[in-house]
């Protein structure tokens, strides 16, 4: 039973020795394997006396079972470095960019359309659309400014034929959405619109947003509290402040020029007014029984004080450089 | 409509600034666009006389001069400008006067004292430009400031008024409603009728009495063609920008200006017989005051005598019988003029006149015999002569009809609580004539307003002089209703939104393009062409919106960019036979890199098939298809037609290499245009069950002929297939070593899963079977092996 104890310090100081797994089960084999050194012991407790051969079994599997231990803490180890080496080896510099594809954006027209369209949305406007080659009627007569009314030479116009033109305003969609449906009427209709006069301040096309609400009691004061509260929410700024000028459109009246206050002064942002009774006439709605406000907002203009831009033309050169900065 | 701040103030004085008027025109409606100091600020600077000169010893061009200031010791200035003579009366600036940029000292000039400088108008700030001295009248007060001699504490106002307020281009207008914002009494001037003289008369005759409801003439004779215009007259003109003429033409200006009413003055010896007012006639011309042949058409009105037409009514005078420095007799017209009958003729003739401009928006007809009066007087004493009795024609003169305004109806367009004294006291201050109470009115509008005509416009009224400022901002109150919202149709944003993420840029390009755009990338040789284009290349309207996309690209390459991923959603426009058609399309275009430039990632450039993907991933689950065709702006063998649900809705394609090379692309783009509204579809989801049987895979590769395409071979497979197959697809196309050159090898995978049972080996070989023998027989096609 010496030996017991020999192969018991062998075997420890074996398995710690071996760094790889293949020696590891060599040695496993040597020491507890079927003709380990262990078994062979194992094979010579016949020969011990009846009395001495419990204690001695006992002794043996204490033995086995601390060289298994010592085994399984070993290829534990071993397991554990190999991990550590391997994610040592696979390490990244995580600092590389990472790769695939861009990301695009939208135009910043677009851009502010969505934010008009989607506060306006959020009161219940619907957003109508209309065509941008006009017929005379809607772009003018319906909006009652009948042939050689001064307040057409107020449109620099572009003409297709005699009869039809590039919408000068997004106003004719009021009278398309009328015709079509009836009161009670919300809705806002952004888009293109069209006039003959290019320079630094002026593009021959640009974008407007037309707003119309049509009800049975829908005022003056209504149409300044809804205008108000779109500026203060577009710009995010409770304390600015709306103001109404007298003006003249023909399809509204009372009329009015809308300013806001900007930089301690105001700022011209758009037309408004009471929807004119021979407009609701046009489309059949009593203007008795309903009444209508509408509004007209130059959409460039927002957001050329929303973001910064200085220069109207930047809109339409499409430069990347210009358009990305809005992404 | 541009005038001076103190002629205003001779008819309407408030208690208000320059700037508080300013503000409360603007807030009346009448913008006030500008608002100047006629000349900058200064002092120390009076009328002087040169009183001698003689040249300075050391300086040519330099004059030693005493001047005489006012003040008991002639001054000794030196003075470069070449107009000095002795006698003139000139500005001098006196020692300590602070000119804009400038303080006069005593200096010596090249060793010649002098006190002073005498000054141009450019150094006054009162020209841009000026070439020597300010040269006085000989009658200028010396040592008066030449501020108040010049009257120059003035300022203008230059008003931005709208078509409706024609009542306010005359002064008096304006001051009428200055009264009635403020409250300021008002001074019209007092015209005494100017009793008739032996000057004679001209016959009238008035041929079209609608055109012309009102004509006043009269001769005015002996008048004194050198009269002089006074200065007071002639500085009110400058600051209205009206250039001076000749007294006579000057005076009708300043009656203009003042009354708004447009008068003429023909000289009497020119004119032929009696006076008509009538319609021109076919083919008649008229040589006009601004020595333009006018061809007159016969809805143009014209005043003529006996010989032809003389004048265009209510536009611009001709030229034969204008007033001239030797006219001695004229006869001078004050007219009404119907509105419609002038409107868009001096347009259609390329003129803009003050008086058109009036006559078109409506000129007060019941003061056209005050007017007349109004410049004989001046005329008569500016210029000499004796007037003749006024020829009037009076036909039928506009309606006045009254309007109606119900208290309620203002309170409830308004939103205001207007009490019905309050509108009382309001319309009051208006001046208009009135009747009723209790909240209910008839209002007679005024001859000189062309703008009342309907309740509405009584409300605006009301609320302008009640002031937009009093008007409380209210959220509007009314019943609340969700939106509906259509499932099946997806909003643009969604689709702008997939685009951005697959890494394309939003454009905004021009709805007019080029002509040759049009024929190139689009083959329409007959776009929609603009009239009235703003310049060439913005001539057509566009019929596809990849012209603006080639024209983004080219400008972003010139910028450097190399890799160019761009859409844009607009409409597109070409004749149909009924009208117009103006559908919405997208179109998109990729140029360069198929991914940005990147580390680990090999750079390709971007092909037909990567923006094919771009497609079908927008239309998932349905799916596109894609047709080889032809189209004029695409490369031949690259170019696909893309059809949903068996309808076309667009194109996919490389840029024809002939475009490539026309505009400067070192590379091919490639490009796409859909129509939109197809897009905007999609399907409302609908359950259908999952088995839970295990799948089976198989894939089949076969060989054949180069020209059988792709769909063609699916198409055939998938009409044989059973239920259990469920997915067919391509995946891998292979050319060269053990396929035949000519030929192709595709590969297709098969995916079959029952619902009710797992399958069969046999079920599973016998569709593998058929599709083989689908592909054999119809398409050729040899298993590979």
């Amino acid at each position: 039973m010496e030996k017991l104890e020999e192969i018991l310090a062998q075997g420890l100081a074996a398995f710690a020795g071996i760094d790889n797994p293949a020696d590891l089960e060599q040695a496993k084999a040597r020491y507890i394997g079927k003709s380990g050194a262990l078994t062979e012991i194992m094979k010579g407790l016949g020969r011990l006396a009846p009395e001495e051969r419990p204690a001695a079994g006992a002794r043996i599997n204490q033995v086995k079972e601390q060289l298994e231990q010592a085994l399984a803490a070993r290829r534990e180890a071993m397991r554990e470095q190999q991990l550590q080496a391997q994610l040592a080896k696979e390490a990244l510099d995580v600092t590389l960019p990472g790769r695939g594809a861009g990301r695009g954006g939208l135009h910043p027209v677009t851009r502010t359309l969505e934010r008009i369209e989607s506060l306006f949305h959020s009161i219940g406007f619907d957003v109508a659309q209309g065509p941008e080659i006009e017929s005379d009627f809607y772009n003018f007569t319906a909006l009652n400014i009948p042939q050689n009314h001064p307040a057409r030479a107020m449109h620099d116009t572009f003409y297709v034929d005699a009869q039809h033109m590039l919408r000068t305003h997004t106003s004719p969609v009021q009278v398309h959405y009328m015709e079509t449906n009836q009161p009670p009427l919300k809705i806002i209709a952004p888009g293109r619109v069209y006039r003959v006069d290019s320079d630094a301040t002026h593009s021959p096309m640009f974008h407007q947003v037309e707003g119309l609400w049509v009800d049975e009691e829908i005022s003056f004061a209504n149409l300044k509290g809804v205008v108000q509260d779109f500026l203060q929410r577009f710009f995010e700024r409770d304390d600015l402040q709306v103001r109404f000028r007298p003006s003249f459109f023909p399809f509204t009246e009372p009329s009015a020029e809308m300013d806001m206050s900007w930089n301690g002064g105001w700022l011209e942002i758009g037309g408004c007014g009471m929807v004119h009774p021979n407009v609701l006439k046009h489309v059949n709605i009593d203007s008795e029984k309903h009444i209508g406000f509408a509004f007209g907002l130059g959409v460039e203009r927002l957001a050329m004080l929303r973001y910064g831009v200085n220069d109207l033309r930047m809109f339409f050169e499409n430069d990347l450089k210009f358009l990305k900065q809005f992404n | 409509m541009k005038f001076s701040e103190n002629w205003l103030r001779t008819f309407v004085d408030p208690a208000l600034d320059s700037d508080q008027l300013a503000e409360a025109l603007t807030m009346a409606g009448l913008e006030v666009e500008a608002l100047e100091p006629v000349a900058p600020a200064f002092d120390k600077i009076v009328v002087a006389e040169v009183l001698s000169l003689e040249k300075h010893p050391d300086a040519d061009r330099l004059n030693v001069c005493k001047v005489n200031v006012g003040a008991e010791e002639p001054l000794q200035i030196v003075c470069g400008a070449s107009n000095v003579h002795a006698g003139a009366r000139v500005p001098c600036a006196l020692v300590g006067a602070e000119l804009p940029g400038l303080t006069i000292k005593r200096a010596k000039v090249r060793g010649v004292e002098s006190f002073g400088m005498l000054c141009s108008a450019r150094e006054l700030g009162l020209a841009e430009e000026s070439s020597g001295l300010l040269l006085l009248p000989a009658d200028a007060p010396i040592g008066t400031s030449i501020r108040a001699y010049l009257d120059l504490d003035d300022k203008l106002f230059t008003l931005k008024l709208t078509p409706n307020r024609s009542d306010c281009l005359g002064l008096l207008g304006v001051a009428r409603e200055v009264a009635a914002m403020t409250g300021a009494s008002l001074t019209v001037p007092h015209t005494e009728p100017v009793p008739p003289g032996d000057a004679g008369a001209l016959p009238v005759a008035v041929a079209e009495p609608a055109a012309c409801p009102r004509y006043c003439g009269r001769v005015v004779s002996g008048v004194k063609p050198a009269a002089a215009t006074p200065a007071w007259m002639a500085r009110r003109l400058e600051r209205s920008g009206i250039r001076c003429i000749n007294a006579v033409v000057d005076i009708t200006n300043y009656v203009m200006l003042e009354q708004g009413q447009p008068l003429h003055a023909f000289d009497m010896a020119k004119i032929q017989g009696g006076l008509q007012v009538r319609f021109a006639r076919e083919g008649e011309q008229l040589a006009l005051l601004n020595q333009q042949i006018a061809d007159l058409a016969p809805d143009m009105l014209v005043i003529a005598d006996n010989a032809g037409a003389l004048a265009l009514a209510g536009i611009m005078g001709g030229d034969s019988s204008a007033v001239t420095d030797d006219t001695t007799d004229i006869f001078l017209e004050s007219a009404f003029f119907d509105p419609d009958a002038i409107a868009g003729k001096a347009r259609r003739l390329g003129l803009s006149t003050d008086s058109s401009y009036r006559f078109e928006r409506g000129v007060d007809f019941a003061a056209t015999r005050t007017a007349l009066e109004r410049a004989s007087a001046l005329i008569l004493q500016i210029c000499g002569g004796n007037a003749g009795v006024v020829v009037e024609v009076i036909n039928e003169l506009p309606q006045r009809n009254p309007i109606i305004l119900r208290a309620e109806r203002a309170r409830r367009v308004l939103g205001i609580d207007l009490s019905d004294r309050e509108i009382s006291a309001l319309l009051h201050r208006l001046r208009l004539d009135f009747d009723g109470q209790a909240g209910h009115y008839s209002v007679i509008p005024p001859s000189y307003r062309f703008d009342l005509a309907i309740e509405e416009d009584m409300i605006e009224e009301l609320v302008r002089l009640h002031g937009y400022d009093n008007i409380p901002a209210l959220p509007p109150r009314s019943a609340l209703h969700l939106l509906p919202q259509t499932e099946t149709v997806q909003g643009l944003d969604r689709l702008r939104q997939f685009l951005v993420a697959r890494d394309y840029q939003e454009v905004v390009t021009y709805s007019f393009v080029e002509k040759s755009w049009e024929a190139d990338l689009a083959g329409n040789e007959s776009p929609v062409e603009l009239q009235n284009p703003i310049a060439a290349q913005m001539s057509v309207m566009r019929s596809s919106l990849l012209g603006g996309l080639v024209n983004v690209l080219r400008f972003n390459l010139n910028r450097r960019h190399e890799r160019v991923r761009i859409f844009e959603i607009g409409r597109c426009f070409s004749a149909g036979e009924n009208g117009y058609l103006q559908p919405q399309r997208m179109a998109g275009l990729c140029y360069g890199g198929v991914k940005p430039e990147q580390w680990g990632e090999a750079l390709r450039q971007v092909d037909f098939f990567d923006v094919k993907a771009d497609l079908e991933a927008l239309c998932q689950p349905v799916e596109l298809r894609f047709t080889a065709a032809a189209h004029a702006a695409l490369h031949p063998g690259q170019s696909a037609q893309v059809s949903l649900d068996g309808t076309a809705i667009g194109w996919i394609g490389a840029l024809h290499p002939r475009w490539q090379q026309k505009y400067d692309l070192p590379q091919a783009a490639v490009v796409f245009e859909l129509e939109l509204p197809p897009l905007m579809q999609r399907r409302l989801p609908a359950f259908s069950e999952i088995s839970r049987f295990p799948p089976v895979r198989r894939d089949l590769a076969v060989v054949v002929e180069e020209h059988v395409d792709a769909q063609t071979l699916l198409d055939g497979m998938r009409k044989q297939l059973p239920a259990s197959v469920t997915d067919l697809m391509l995946f891998d196309v292979y050319r060269g070593k053990g396929v035949d050159l000519g030929k192709k090898s595709l590969a297709f995978r098969v995916l079959m899963q029952d619902t009710r049972k797992t399958l069969t080996d046999e079920e599973v070989e016998a569709v593998l079977a058929r599709i083989k023998e689908v592909l054999a027989t119809r398409f050729n096609a040899t298993p590979r092996v």
